[in-house]
Order: C-alpha cells, then sequence, then structure tokens
C-alpha cells in the first residue's frame, strides 16, 4: 500500500468528519442541530462562514426539512450531505425512505443516540435501526480515524452508477462524536481526487432534458421500482469493497466491510458495531495472551448486510456472541436477527448479547464475561450485559 | 420492463416519452363540451382555462376539443364570455372537434 503524507491532529469524531465534509466540499448541507451531532454541523458551518469551502448551508426549521430540502438538493444535481442522530433521524426517516425510493445519493452523518423515551442523550443504536429498512445504507465507525475515513468515502459510495443510494454514516454517540483522539486528515487535494465530480442521470437542473421524479407508482410499477432498489443495496456491497480497496491503495488506510480481528484458529468470537470494537479488541488480546482461542469481528458495512463475507469470516468458529446496542422489543435485537439468518445451517451457534443502551458503559470486563459465558452453554435467550440486577459486574 | 406504463427507470424517474399521454376522457361521466362556432369569437379564454390541454388551437386559431383528454369540467362552458361552450348529453352527435351542427366550421389558423 502506499503511504502519502498525511496530517495528524488530535479531533473528535464530530471534528473529524466535519474536516472530510469540507474537504468534500458538497453543493448542499440542510441541516438542524441535535446532540451528539451539533459539533459535526457546529465545526462544519464556521468551516462555511470562514470560507473554507462554498457549500450552501441551509439551516432549516428541523429534520424533516433537512432532510426535504437533501433530497431536492441531490437530484437537481448537488452534492448533497446533512448530519443528525436520535430524534432527529427519527422525525428523518419518512423522508430517509423517500431518498432511498427516488435514489437521491445524499450522505447522512450520524451521531448514533438513543431514542426517546425516556429522553437520553447517549450512544447506542436504536436510531439507525429505526432506519435499517429504508434503503439507505449502513456504516458504522469505530472511531474518529473511521468516522473521517467512512465520510470521505461516503459519496463515492452512495453516487455510484450501480448504488444512487443515501448513506449514513454512523459514530457512536459521545464514544466517538465527542471523543478526541490523533486523527490523520488526508490533504484537501487528494479528498477532492478521490471523490470527484458530483454526477447524477437526468439532474432537475442542467440536465441534458426535463425529468420528473417522485412521481406517482400505481401496483402496476411500485413493486419493480422497490425491487430495483433491493438490487442496487445489494450491489452496494461489491462497490463497498471495491472503493475501500481503492482508499487503501491510495491512501494506505484498509476499512474492508468486516473488521476481523485475532480470528485466527478462534473458537469463540464476538460480532459488534461500532466503537465497542475498540473495548473488545483489548479484551480477545488479553484473552489471546491467556491462551484464550477468542476473536472479533465488527461490521463496517450493516447495510447491505455483508453475508457471505460473515460465514467465511467465521472459520472454525463455534459459537458467537452477537452484541446489538439496540433491541427489538418482543423479538431477537436487529444485529442478532442478521447474523443468525446469514449464518444459518452454518451449525454455529449463536448467542444474543444487548448492551450499552442509552450510554450505559460496556466495561471490558463484562466482555471478558460475555466471552466466558459464550464457553458454558446458553443461560438465558437474551442476555442483557450491564443491566442493573442481571449482571454481577460492578459496573452498573 | 417496459409496456403499457412505459420503462422503469431508478427511483421511478420519468423523462419525455416514457408514458403515452394518458388518455382521461374516461372520466366524463355522461356529458361533453361543445361549441356553438356562430357565438364563437375566437377569444380563446377557453383554451387558457383548460386545466387538460383539452381546448385545442392552430395559430391562435380555435380548433375544438379533444375528447381523449377532456374530463368534463365545464371550465370552458363557464369562462366562455359568448356563451358559445354548453354541455350535450355523450351521445349527442356532433361535428369535426365538437361543433354543434349547422352553426358553423372550424378555420384552419394560418401560420
Amino acid at each position: 500500500m502506499a503511504r502519502v503524507e498525511t496530517t495528524s491532529q488530535v479531533l473528535t469524531g464530530a471534528e473529524a468528519t466535519a474536516h472530510a465534509m469540507r474537504q468534500i466540499r458538497p453543493d448542499v448541507v440542510p441541516v438542524y442541530p441535535i446532540t451528539p451531532q451539533t459539533p459535526i454541523i457546529q465545526t462544519f458551518s464556521r468551516f462555511v462562514a470562514d470560507g473554507k469551502t462554498d457549500t450552501v448551508l441551509l439551516q432549516v426549521e428541523s429534520e424533516h426539512s433537512a432532510m426535504s430540502a437533501a433530497v431536492g438538493a441531490a437530484l437537481a444535481g448537488g452534492r448533497t450531505m446533512t448530519a443528525t442522530a436520535s430524534q432527529g433521524l427519527a422525525l428523518m426517516v419518512e423522508v430517509v425512505y423517500i431518498a432511498a425510493g427516488l435514489r437521491a445519493p445524499v450522505v447522512i452523518a450520524v451521531g448514533n443516540r438513543a431514542l426517546s423515551g425516556p429522553i437520553n442523550i447517549h450512544g447506542d443504536h436504536s436510531d439507525g435501526m429505526l432506519a435499517r429498512d429504508s434503503g439507505a445504507l449502513q456504516l458504522y465507525a469505530q472511531d474518529a480515524q473511521e468516522a473521517y475515513d467512512l465520510t470521505v468515502l461516503a459519496p463515492r459510495l452512495a453516487e455510484h452508477p450501480d448504488v444512487m443510494l443515501p448513506v449514513m454514516v454512523g459514530q457512536d454517540g459521545f464514544n466517538v462524536t465527542h471523543s478526541a483522539e490523533p486523527v490523520a486528515l488526508l490533504a484537501d487535494e487528494e479528498v477532492g481526487e478521490f471523490v470527484g465530480e458530483y454526477r447524477i442521470p437526468n439532474p432537475l437542473l442542467g440536465g441534458e432534458g426535463p425529468s420528473s421524479h417522485g412521481v406517482f407508482a400505481m401496483p402496476d410499477s411500485y413493486f419493480e421500482i422497490r425491487y430495483q432498489l433491493v438490487e442496487a443495496v445489494e450491489a452496494a456491497e461489491h462497490v463497498y469493497d471495491e472503493l475501500a480497496a481503492e482508499y487503501a491503495r491510495r491512501f494506505g488506510r484498509f476499512l474492508p466491510a468486516i473488521d476481523s480481528y485475532r480470528m485466527e484458529d478462534a473458537q469463540r468470537a464476538l460480532l459488534v458495531l461500532g466503537s465497542a470494537a475498540g473495548t473488545a479488541k483489548d479484551v480477545v488480546d488479553d484473552l489471546r495472551g491467556e491462551g484464550e482461542r477468542v476473536g472479533l469481528l465488527a461490521l463496517r458495512l450493516y447495510r447491505p448486510f455483508p453475508e457471505a463475507a460473515l460465514r467465511a469470516a467465521m472459520g472454525g468458529v463455534t459459537r458467537l456472541g452477537v452484541l446489538d446496542r439496540a433491541v427489538s422489543p418482543g423479538a431477537y435485537p436487529p444485529l442478532f436477527s442478521d447474523a443468525h439468518a446469514a449464518l444459518s445451517g452454518t451449525g454455529i451457534e449463536l448467542r444474543s448479547f444487548v448492551y450499552g443502551l442509552g450510554g450505559r458503559d460496556l466495561s471490558t470486563r463484562a466482555l471478558r464475561q460475555v466471552l466466558s459465558e459464550l464457553a458454558a452453554p446458553a443461560a438465558a435467550r437474551i442476555r442483557y450485559v450491564g443491566l442493573r440486577g442481571e449482571d454481577d459486574d460492578g459496573e452498573s | 420492463m417496459s409496456g403499457a406504463i412505459g420503462p422503469l427507470r431508478a427511483g421511478g424517474v420519468v423523462l419525455p416519452g416514457d408514458v403515452p399521454r394518458p388518455r382521461t376522457g374516461g372520466w366524463r361521466t355522461g356529458r361533453k363540451p361543445a361549441v356553438d362556432l356562430s357565438r364563437c369569437v375566437n377569444c380563446l379564454v377557453c383554451w387558457i382555462h383548460c386545466p387538460d390541454t383539452a381546448v385545442l388551437q392552430e395559430h391562435a386559431v380555435f380548433q375544438g376539443f379533444n375528447y381523449d383528454l377532456c374530463k368534463g369540467c365545464e371550465i370552458c362552458v363557464e369562462v366562455c364570455p359568448a356563451d358559445a361552450i354548453s354541455m350535450v348529453p355523450e351521445q349527442t352527435e356532433l361535428a369535426a372537434g365538437g361543433v354543434l351542427p349547422g352553426t358553423g366550421v372550424l378555420a384552419h389558423g394560418q401560420g
């Protein structure tokens, strides 16, 4: 891999994302502030005010309006980004479905946060899961560096001719959005060259002729148009793989759809999304040091769900602990359900663990406990890690 | 997939020519507009007001009605300052363009 000169700065995930947006120079950013996304747009709006990018920053009256304006701008022919979290994403979801259905390639930075009620501003994946079936692609960053890199990569993924879909780049609220660490930024020109020009077929403005977007579809056509959306989401997995490879070639950082950590000869493994990966890597390292054959799989690409890649990544694993930072009350949580379907017929035993709702900390001690429970028969249908009364973890 | 509904483009985008013009004439409920040409002053107020481009004109000369598009809304009847347009039963025999027999013949506009 070619190494290029980069500048490292100590940045939060939110600030790193704002730098990525500055370097991408989107034409339009309609946005409404909400914790823990606010520092993304606060930092980015300063860049706009300072003339660092000529983006049109639209301060709208709600996230519903932000996404509505984003759909219009993207279909009109402008590269469009926005940012949101939690209740904001919930309010936006109606239009996220429309963005996907109309194939508007909007990039949405998400500071993943719990949903009300009770109201809570801290991190979990409930908001992302609410938009899970919208047709928007979903990426989850483990740390500020990945939040930056995935944001730089996102416009190419969104705008690829085989894809043409919104892309949500998730970073855990506070764990990533507000946590400062050294982040290696690319040079502005490198990002500009990587993302290139925004081109969509049949833009409303500046195209070769008139076009109608958002027309009514009767029972004779809706099914086919939705099926095209399904095909596009599925095609995005291969496009992501290609882009990740290109990103690695150009910039020396490789972010495969599944981060496979110490999985060689692993018998037990964890599957996670987002910032839990960092904690889990520490635990895996410790247990490996003690001779335990454990490993970690962290998904960066959650939609489309990298089913074949997950099966291939399992190696000799016989028990997989799936950690969800969201629930599906009355059923198994979302990541577990996806993994269970993907691994059906493999003989691998999957266990469901729910952790971290509303910002409840996930300790290394709790993850050690999860991996040790995986060595024994299941004690519960779904284990709620760190739940007061359920754990003797001492953390809650 | 294509056919009567035209090509299905990603996102349901529709380009010129994708879809045949809808024939909304079937929406009329028993009555259609007819013109008394002896009263028509060729002001084209009906043409301007018709929401379905069902009033025809050629070089600013009134050319009658396109019944494939007319939904029978009667706006033309309402706006005609010369009271030249009226609604008649659907089965009424009319001359070309919807002209009441014996009231005149549509003249072609000169370019």
